[in-house]
């Protein structure tokens, strides 16, 4: 089941060094690149149907046709490293074993959009895997990969890696730019039309790690090489990480499109110690619940998970056996997104402590009927004007915990 | 004046970055990383400095400093534990990890032992959850806790 495209290298030793990474086919996308047109790549990566992996699954080439072309200002590329969403761990496996795969990626990209420096925001937490990132990228500098001259192409390209500090709404795209420009982490309104991002005023691309280092393979084998993985509408591969309770947690490429009971009980070993499995959270903790008994058709693609009511998300599965509480899971996961608020928006702030409140109260047995509907009252509010998406996803999953395991919450109740 | 200053090295770095943002305020986060490396906190007085540096208003930097969770703004132990309990990590014992830490140091998350070495603080998911339970010690990772490997690092720094 498993496909190597981003983790062809991870298993080679010393895979994170200049000298073994181009033994093994980094740069080699870099003896072509510079005698294409920028907009030879921009159209293999819309026809490669390269989804975003931060997330959201958007189609990488149609966010990169939003810079305008041609464009009097500067144009940056930012990626996003921020990876706080809990139950992914991904990005820091492609930094940590293959980082000259994401700068090589970093060069593709920002030919096709033009841009002469690049910005990797990565999270603050990740201090070893920064400073693998920061030797990968002075090793390409004084390689002449990187500088005032990509080899000899005479194309300019800097990249600066930027560390975050503890916050895990940065790694929302523009709260992550604020959180660039110097500022609080605060979403920004967003636009009514179809733009690109804005850093400092200046067009931008905010793209994953994953979905980046996922470029030069399309770039060196073309785009139906990449469409030969995965099903139509999620072609290619993905990282899944899978933890909790199975017996071999861990990072998986997979092609879209496998089964997600196959992947649990082949590629995951199964649930830890043989037991029952109970729940399993599909694309990080943001993505709503699935019983057990639920996900016998699912297939690892954005249109199956969604189509069975939740979403696949960062590809970060979460798995649970029959003696985890489901009250004190979401419970946990409440407490988190109450600490992560940002704070701008009432509805967001207030409603993720009070539900995390309700939570405690019907934990320790002091429960009743009306706090379940306080909590799908405070669900209402949070699904309501708010300035980004955490606080319609924190309303969603706690929907789907309450109506799916409503017996479990029930059974607390006095 | 703000009796805190920039040693010669971050200074140096200070200088170097401003070549690389279009606008300087984007040295905020960097800079405030300086100063904690410098002197394990972010003062005031440093603040002070950060904001005649960035040509913005204490009161800015404080904003900011105060809205990210790995920015001490008091000073912390020697050793800062920080362990991780959000779901993946709970669901793999995190909290038999975090019992044993607080028996062992006789401190609750948020406090700091009273010969300052160790301070132990409850952070959210570190996007290591494939490797659960995991903590940050300083700026090491150490996954796949065990009490074992609690005993050895706490035992290890007491010494
Ligand atoms: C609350 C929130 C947190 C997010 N966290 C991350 C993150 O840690 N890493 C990431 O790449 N994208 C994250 N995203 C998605 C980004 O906003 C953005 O869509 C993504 O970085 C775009 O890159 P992609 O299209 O390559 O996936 C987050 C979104 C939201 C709403
Ligand atoms: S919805 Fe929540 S996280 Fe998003 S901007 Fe509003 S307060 Fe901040
Ligand atoms: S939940 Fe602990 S590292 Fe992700």
């Amino acid at each position: 089941m498993i496909v190597k495209i981003v983790s062809k290298n991870f298993d080679i030793p010393n895979s994170h060094r200049l000298d073994v990474a181009r033994e093994h086919g980094r740069y080699k996308s870099l003896n072509s690149l510079f005698s294409r047109k920028p907009d030879d790549i921009t159209v293999a990566v819309e026809k490669s149907g390269l989804r975003g992996k931060g997330g959201g699954g958007a189609l990488t080439g149609e966010k990169w046709r939003l810079i305008p072309n041609p464009c009097d200002k500067p144009t940056y590329l930012i990626i996003n490293a921020d990876e706080s969403e809990p139950g992914t761990f991904k990005d820091r496996q492609i930094i940590e074993f293959d980082p000259h795969l994401l700068i090589e990626g970093i060069i593709c990209s920002s030919y096709a959009i033009n841009a002469h420096h690049a910005y990797i925001y990565i999270r603050g937490e990740y201090v070893f895997w920064a400073k693998r990132l920061q030797e990968a990228i002075d090793e390409a500098y004084a390689a002449g990969i990187l500088g005032e001259s990509v080899l000899d192409s005479q194309y300019p390209l800097h990249v600066t890696l930027h560390r975050g500090a503890g916050a895990y709404i940065c790694g929302e795209k523009t709260a992550l730019l604020e959180s660039l420009e110097g500022k609080r982490g605060h979403p920004r309104l967003k636009p009514k039309g179809k733009e690109p991002e804005w850093f400092f005023g200046n067009p931008a691309v905010v793209n994953n790690v994953e979905t980046i280092a996922s470029v030069p393979f399309i770039v060196n084998e073309g785009y139906e090489a990449y469409r030969a993985y995965g099903t139509e509408k999620s072609p290619g591969t993905m990282l899944f990480g899978i933890s909790g309770h199975v017996e071999k947690p861990g990072v998986y490429e997979l092609p879209y499109g496998v089964k997600m009971v196959d992947v649990i009980e082949h590629v995951c070993g199964g649930v830890l110690g043989g037991k029952k499995l109970k729940a399993i959270i599909p694309g990080g903790s943001s993505c709503q619940i699935f019983r057990a008994d639920e996900i016998t058709d699912i297939t690892l693609d954005y249109e199956s998970v969604k189509e069975h009511g939740s979403a696949l998300g960062t590809g970060g599965m979460i798995v649970m056996d029959e003696s985890v509480s489901i009250p004190q899971a979401m419970k946990n996961l409440f407490e988190f997104y109450h600490h992560e608020s940002c704070g701008q928006c009432t509805p967001c702030r207030e409603g993720t402590g009070w539900v995390d409140q309700i939570l405690r109260k019907i934990i320790a047995g002091n429960g009743t009927h009306d706090d379940l509907k306080t909590i799908l009252d405070a669900c209402d509010m949070l699904n309501g004007k708010t300035i980004c998406v955490f606080a319609p996803s924190v309303a969603f999953i706690a929907q789907s915990y309450l109506e799916k395991f409503r017996e479990e919450f029930e059974a607390l109740l006095d | 004046m703000s009796t805190f200053t920039f040693n010669p090295e971050n200074e140096e770095k200070f200088t170097a970055l401003l070549t690389r943002y279009p606008e300087k305020s984007s040295l905020m986060l960097p800079s405030l990383w300086m100063i904690q490396y410098q002197e394990g906190w972010i003062s005031p007085e440093s603040m002070r400095f950060l904001a005649e540096k960035l040509a913005c208003s204490p009161m800015d930097v404080y904003a900011v400093a105060s809205f990210y969770s790995m920015f001490n703004l008091k000073p912390v132990g020697k050793y800062h534990i920080q362990l991780c309990k959000t779901l993946s990590c709970m669901l793999r014992g995190s909290q038999q990890m975090q019992a044993h830490i607080q028996n062992k140091l006789g401190i609750k998350p948020g406090e700091t032992t009273k010969d300052g070495k160790f301070t132990f603080s409850l952070v959210e998911c570190l996007g290591s959850c494939g490797t659960a339970p995991c903590m940050s010690y300083n700026d090491d990772y150490v996954e796949n806790l065990t009490i074992e490997k609690l005993d050895e690092l706490i035992d290890g720094a007491q010494s």
